[in-house]
């Protein structure tokens, strides 16, 4: 009678897996990221002939072909990592927080105000202490409105955070418009750029020296906090079950706000940190899609902020090193996006393998 | 404020509001099956950038193009280029599982990526210089009756535009229709609303998902298409317009609370708080930025709203954003 | 009388679970089968197979005496079986013409006119009512039900088989869906019930058919048994456990509760009026059937359960005065129940989605009950981890270490850790729930030594079971639930399991009489 279950089993089925062994998990996404590296090799070849090996070769020099190319490429990983960092809490208590966007950009227009109005008028020590202090507190605001409104009535936070990017975005545009330098240019140009006033200093001599150096300690603060504070363990805990932090006695409205204050703060501290250690001016385009990006970084690191820093590094390298090749081909930047794209599309289709398995008809299981 | 003044503003918000509305539209149709594709400006960015190169590649190589393989062309490789998109998405997301907001926008990610590319570079690639144009096809997508004869004001309000504007009203009303007048719309919503209970009166969650998002992507990639035929005349733009439109798709479908009629009006609305400015005398150019704030603003109102009052017809579909897998249960 | 369904060695199992072991049954037309047998006794495991939800491992099912294969709900139709399942598979915003005609594939479009006047007629046929324009979420369970019963007779269902259809109706709609049920019987349907309310099985059934633990052990004509008779059936004979049961240590009340009333989300009374005494040194048992109620009480005492105005929880601490008034817990959240010096120590149903975080390891559980403690902004991870280090070798714990994600441990393993915790915590009141569900003898034994050892040192123990053998054999006094009421509370030494048993059904008896 055995034959009646065989006949109608499916010749493919799925199962979860109940978990599996870390190293081989890391496999499969080494595996997943190699494929999508062949694959972008493939795209680069059919768009610019150049065969495979140069392409490498040339997305490396691109890359880490000068010092100057190094520490452009460790500055915005740097960045990508520092709003990734942000995202963690609110991703590890389940909070689909989309808006790092507009977190990033009002901290940065909030730089970019103070910047403007003090610079030289207080010094610059004092000056880049107000900029982060501020810049945090608006990322914050940003962060908590669309908290409050999920912890209170429940609202879909995905969207809301959505909306307010483009909310964020039309405040850019104001700001670019009112502080417009020179008129007409449509950008407000560098800001100080004869008294440097309000940048970021150089730091043992390496002009991203105070860049790295933050975004570092706020990664391993962050994974400190996550792990070992009692806040860290209450997001946890909400992001698990909200059932069992009841029980527990946490409160998850309470939570919920906390976590995206900070969330919302160090994405504004990301704003803070490009403009005022970057790029110098504020336009739209200063986050960069970080915002969305980073959401993938975290979510793939799995909010382990200390592999954020190796999925960043590799999706920066990339960008830079595929920017370069477009250019040699007098192609564009977008080249960077598409390759991003592909390795995205890669690794997030790896997971699957992680987490279920394959079983063929006869019992026996498929590869991986 | 003189009648023209109007009259401009209006067909400024009709115009705006037709790349939303096709965007929109194919998302509900997309969401109603359970699938939050955050992918939509991606996807309008693939629709727009297929059309435009399938029509330069056929004009760039025919100096006396027909205008109706110019529009079949174009038409067709926007839309199968944007369900794609679609495929890719469905088969991240529904057959391996993938998270769907991740998905969506890495979706975005790499669509906008591939069409900027392709629309910076098409001419250096094709071996020309200067800017892509494709004025024949978008000729064929600009002709409109009003241009044939005037009719005056009402001309001008409802007579002036392409093909396109008309479509995507006729698609939303022939959406509502399937969705809510036949068994395939009915089984399809159930599938967004309770994937078990759709699975356990037989039907295929898995293919009902899949068809509703590619085609849904397909609808979505004719807004990009009708954005570079005819918004920008069959040229191309890397200023960021269609990402920022694509999201505004996204927030119209809330604001619609999926309901493809009300992205009708909703998207002309949206086109009018766009575009209100035109009529205020006396704003500066910042003050223009502050006001297209509105769309955005409006729709966070309208999110809100919804969750306040909990009114069940208006709410997403029950298990959107959720994947479905049958042993979970 | 016809033979319907047939079903021949059915065996199911669940990796090492055997829930259904060689079950023979018939399913007769025009006639109602009562399918009776306690929880987890495989009822709806067995009647799942003809509805296309599980595969049988082995066996054979006939309909009309054709072998059939049943690989899903599809396949259940087109055999004219349909189920009436326990959690209602309705869409909430669809009306009832909508869900009913979901996934029918007949000529022509969708046409909600012709279906609502089909619907209607049926309505008719057997006594229903329904309107088919309204919306599932405006719905009475009772009329979610009987959309689900005609989506079934919709698609020409012949054996309909209902799955405890009365446990979420009142008794005036218990009656109209036993009327129903006759009259679809005369109409020449087959039908199954399942359940495990004796009343009603006497009431409505024409034969009855019993299943103890996964084993089908007889059925019987309904005009010859008698509630006694199906009872013992039903729970099997006594069996010795030899569970040690010292006497209780100077029992005083520790909790008092009293009129305890809870509504849940959808305004259906879950408790009512619910008063007792549980006292320090002695283990309180609480039996019923699932569902009457044992998760809200244990939950309302917790903090975790908003209560209808007019209870009080008091809670005697360790050494006050006998006739001194308590500290009143009603009104308080779980935080404050705690910080007023409470140690209420609490096993819940739920283990993995209540009492435990499952993606973290033994550690991290240990740590939810004490990560407060200290005044600086970091966890103590050094006494939970000793602490983890102990449970997992005092319980045998199974883990690859303690960070091991619980989620991934066996469920015995899961229920070790939270017991483990909640007993460390040195309470002063000790609520279980299922606390030895899914655990082999020996670990249960464990857990049952763990009890009596608190009992012992004074604790308040309360001890809701299903299994009536170690109620008895475990317990000083048993508190017996029915819908929501205490129906009597006895003493475990000298009571029987028949009096339990009766007891768990007496209200709705009683109910369904008046």
């Amino acid at each position: 009678m055995n034959a009646v279950t065989s006949k109608r089993e499916p010749l493919l089925r799925l199962t979860r897996r109940d978990g599996i062994p870390r190293p081989q998990a890391y496999a499969i996404r080494v595996a997943g990221v190699l494929l999508s590296l062949a694959v972008s090799g493939v795209f680069i070849f059919a768009v610019t002939r150049l065969n495979p090996v140069a392409v490498y070769q040339g997305i490396f020099d691109g890359a880490f072909g000068t010092p100057r190319r190094s520490w452009v490429t460790i500055r915005d990983a740097m960045m990508l990592l520092c709003v990734g960092v942000g995202l963690a809490p609110a991703f590890k208590m389940k909070f689909w927080n989309i808006g790092a966007e507009g977190q990033i950009l009002v901290g940065g227009v909030v730089t970019a105000g103070f910047m403007r109005a003090f610079g030289g008028r207080i010094p610059t020590p004092a000056l880049l202490v107000l900029m982060a202090a501020v810049s945090l507190l608006a990322g914050c605001v940003w962060g908590v409105i669309p908290a409050a409104f999920k912890a209170k009535w429940g609202t879909n936070e995905t969207l809301f955070t959505l909306m307010m990017n483009y909310v964020a975005i039309q405040i850019t545009s104001y700001c670019v418009a009112l502080w417009e330098n020179p008129v007409g240019s449509n950008s407000v140009g560098i800001i100080n750029q004869q008294t440097r006033a309000g940048w970021f200093p150089a730091v043992l001599g390496k002009e991203y020296g105070l860049n790295v150096i933050l975004v570092l300690l706020l990664t391993a603060g962050m994974y400190i906090y996550l792990k070992y504070s009692k806040q860290g363990y209450e997001i946890t805990v909400v992001g698990d079950s909200e059932n069992t932090a009841r029980y527990a006695g946490i409160s998850v409205r309470k939570v919920t706000i906390r976590t995206m204050a900070i969330s919302g703060a160090i994405c504004g501290l990301a704003g803070y940190i490009t403009v005022a250690g970057a790029s110098h001016t504020i336009s739209t385009v200063t986050a960069g899609g970080r915002g969305f990006t980073a959401i993938i970084v975290a979510w793939l690191a799995q909010f382990n902020t200390f592999v954020m820093i190796l999925i960043s590094l590799l999706l920066v390298f990339l960008q830079k090193g595929a920017i370069q090749i477009a250019s040699q081909f007098n192609l564009n930047d977008y080249a960077s996006n598409i390759i991003t794209g592909i390795i995205l599309f890669f690794i997030l289709g790896s997971e699957f393998f992680i987490n279920y398995r394959l079983v063929l008809r006869s019992g026996k299981e498929a590869a991986k | 404020m003189t009648t023209d003044l109007i009259v401009r503003l209006l067909q400024s918000a009709v115009c705006f509001g037709t790349v939303i509305m096709y965007g929109a539209i194919g998302e509900i149709l997309t969401e109603k099956s359970g699938n939050l594709n955050l992918g939509v400006p991606g996807i309008m960015y693939l629709g727009g950038i297929s059309g435009l190169a399938a029509s330069f590649f056929y004009e760039f190589n025919n100096p006396d193009p027909s205008p109706v393989v110019c529009l079949l062309l174009s038409f067709l490789a926007a839309f199968l280029a944007s369900a794609l998109g679609g495929l890719l998405y469905s088969f991240l997301t529904i057959t391996l599982r993938a998270n769907q907001n991740v998905t969506g926008l890495t979706l975005t990610i790499f669509g906008g990526g591939l069409a900027n590319f392709f629309g910076g570079s098409l001419n250096t690639m094709a071996g020309g210089v200067g800017q892509i144009s494709v004025a024949a096809t978008s000729a064929v997508y600009r002709a409109n009756i009003n241009n044939v004869s005037n009719l005056g004001v009402v001309g001008s309000l409802f007579l002036s535009y392409g093909f396109m504007v008309y479509l995507a009203i006729a698609a939303a009303v022939f959406l509502s229709w399937f969705l809510n007048r036949t068994r395939a719309g009915l089984n399809l919503r159930a599938v967004g609303e309770n994937p078990a209970t759709a699975d356990a009166a037989g039907i295929s969650v898995t293919r009902c998902k899949y068809l509703a998002t590619c085609v849904g992507a397909g609808l979505s990639g004719l807004g990009g298409l009708y954005y570079t035929m005819d918004y920008i005349k069959g040229t191309w733009a890397n200023d960021g317009t269609i990402e920022s439109l694509g999201w505004l798709a996204v927030a119209l479908v809330i604001f619609a609370t999926w309901k493809s009629l009300n992205a009708v009006w909703g998207s002309y609305l949206f086109g009018l708080l766009f575009w209100v400015y035109l009529i205020i005398p006396g704003l500066g150019r910042k003050d223009i930025e502050l006001f297209k704030m509105l769309p955005y603003l409006v729709t966070i109102a309208v999110l809100i709203a919804i969750s306040l009052r909990k009114k069940r017809e208006n709410q997403p579909p029950a298990h959107l954003g959720l994947p479905y897998f049958r042993e979970d249960r | 009388m016809e033979t319907a369904v047939q079903l021949t060695n059915i065996t199911k199992r669940f990796g090492q679970v055997v829930a259904n072991d060689s079950v023979s049954l018939d399913i007769k037309k025009g006639e109602i089968l009562s399918l009776l047998g306690e929880n987890g006794s495989g009822k709806t495991t067995l009647m799942n197979m003809l509805a296309g939800i599980y595969f049988p491992d082995e066996g054979e099912i006939r309909v009309n005496g054709v072998p059939v294969t049943i690989a899903s709900p599809k396949d259940a139709y087109a055999c004219g079986i349909g189920m009436i399942h326990q959690h209602f598979k309705l869409v909430d915003v669809f009306t009832a013409a909508e869900n009913i005609v979901l996934g029918l594939e007949e000529p022509g479009g969708l046409d909600l006119k012709a279906a609502s006047a089909k619907i209607t007629e049926i309505c008719g046929k057997y006594g229903f009512q329904i309107d088919p324009g309204k919306k599932v979420y405006d719905m009475s369970v009772s009329e979610k039900q009987t959309v689900e019963i005609v989506k079934v007779l919709y698609r020409g269902a012949e054996i309909l088989i209902l799955d405890e259809p009365t446990a979420v109706l009142t008794p005036q709609e218990t009656d109209r869906l036993f009327d129903v049920m006759r009259n679809m019987r005369a109409d020449g349907k087959a039908m199954v019930i399942i359940t495990h309310k004796l009343h009603e099985v006497m009431d409505v059934s024409d034969r009855v058919a019993v299943l103890r633990k996964g084993r089908y052990i007889g059925d019987v004509p309904t005009a010859e048994t008698s509630p006694q008779a199906l009872t013992d059936m039903m729970v099997g004979h006594a069996v010795a456990l030899n569970i040690n049961r010292p006497a209780p240590k100077d029992p005083s009340p520790r909790l008092e509760v009293k009129g305890v009333t809870v509504y849940d989300a959808l305004g259906v009374k879950r408790l009512d009026n619910v008063t007792f005494t549980a006292n320090s040194g002695e283990i309180l048992g609480i039996a019923g059937i699932a569902g009457s109620g044992q998760k809200e009480l244990l939950e309302a005492v917790a903090g975790l359960q908003p209560m209808a105005p007019g209870a009080s929880i008091q809670y005697h601490s360790i050494g006050s005065d006998a006739g001194a008034p308590g500290e009143e817990l009603v009104g308080k959240t779980p935080l404050q129940i705690k910080q007023m010096g409470v140690s209420l120590a609490f096993v819940p149903e739920d283990r993995l989605g209540m009492g435990l975080v499952g993606s973290l390891g033994m550690t991290g559980n240990m740590l939810l009950r004490t990560y407060r403690k200290g005044s600086g902004i970091f966890t103590d991870r050094k006494g939970p981890r000793q602490l983890a280090e102990q449970v997992k070798e005092e319980l045998e714990v199974v883990t690859p270490g303690v960070n091991f994600p619980v989620r991934r441990l066996s469920g015995g393993n899961v229920q070790k850790v939270l017991v483990g915790r909640e007993i460390a915590q040195q309470p002063s009141v000790l609520m279980t729930a299922y606390a030895v569900r899914g655990l082999d003898i020996n670990t249960s034994y464990t857990i049952y030594n763990l009890l009596t050892e608190q009992k012992l040192q004074g604790v308040a123990v309360v001890y809701v079971g299903e299994d009536l053998d170690v109620l008895l054999e475990l317990c000083d006094r048993i508190l017996v639930l029915c819908g929501g009421q205490v129906s009597g509370i006895v003493d475990a030494r000298t009571t029987t399991k028949e009096e339990v048993g009766l007891l768990m059904t007496r209200f709705q008896k009683e109910a369904a009489q008046s």
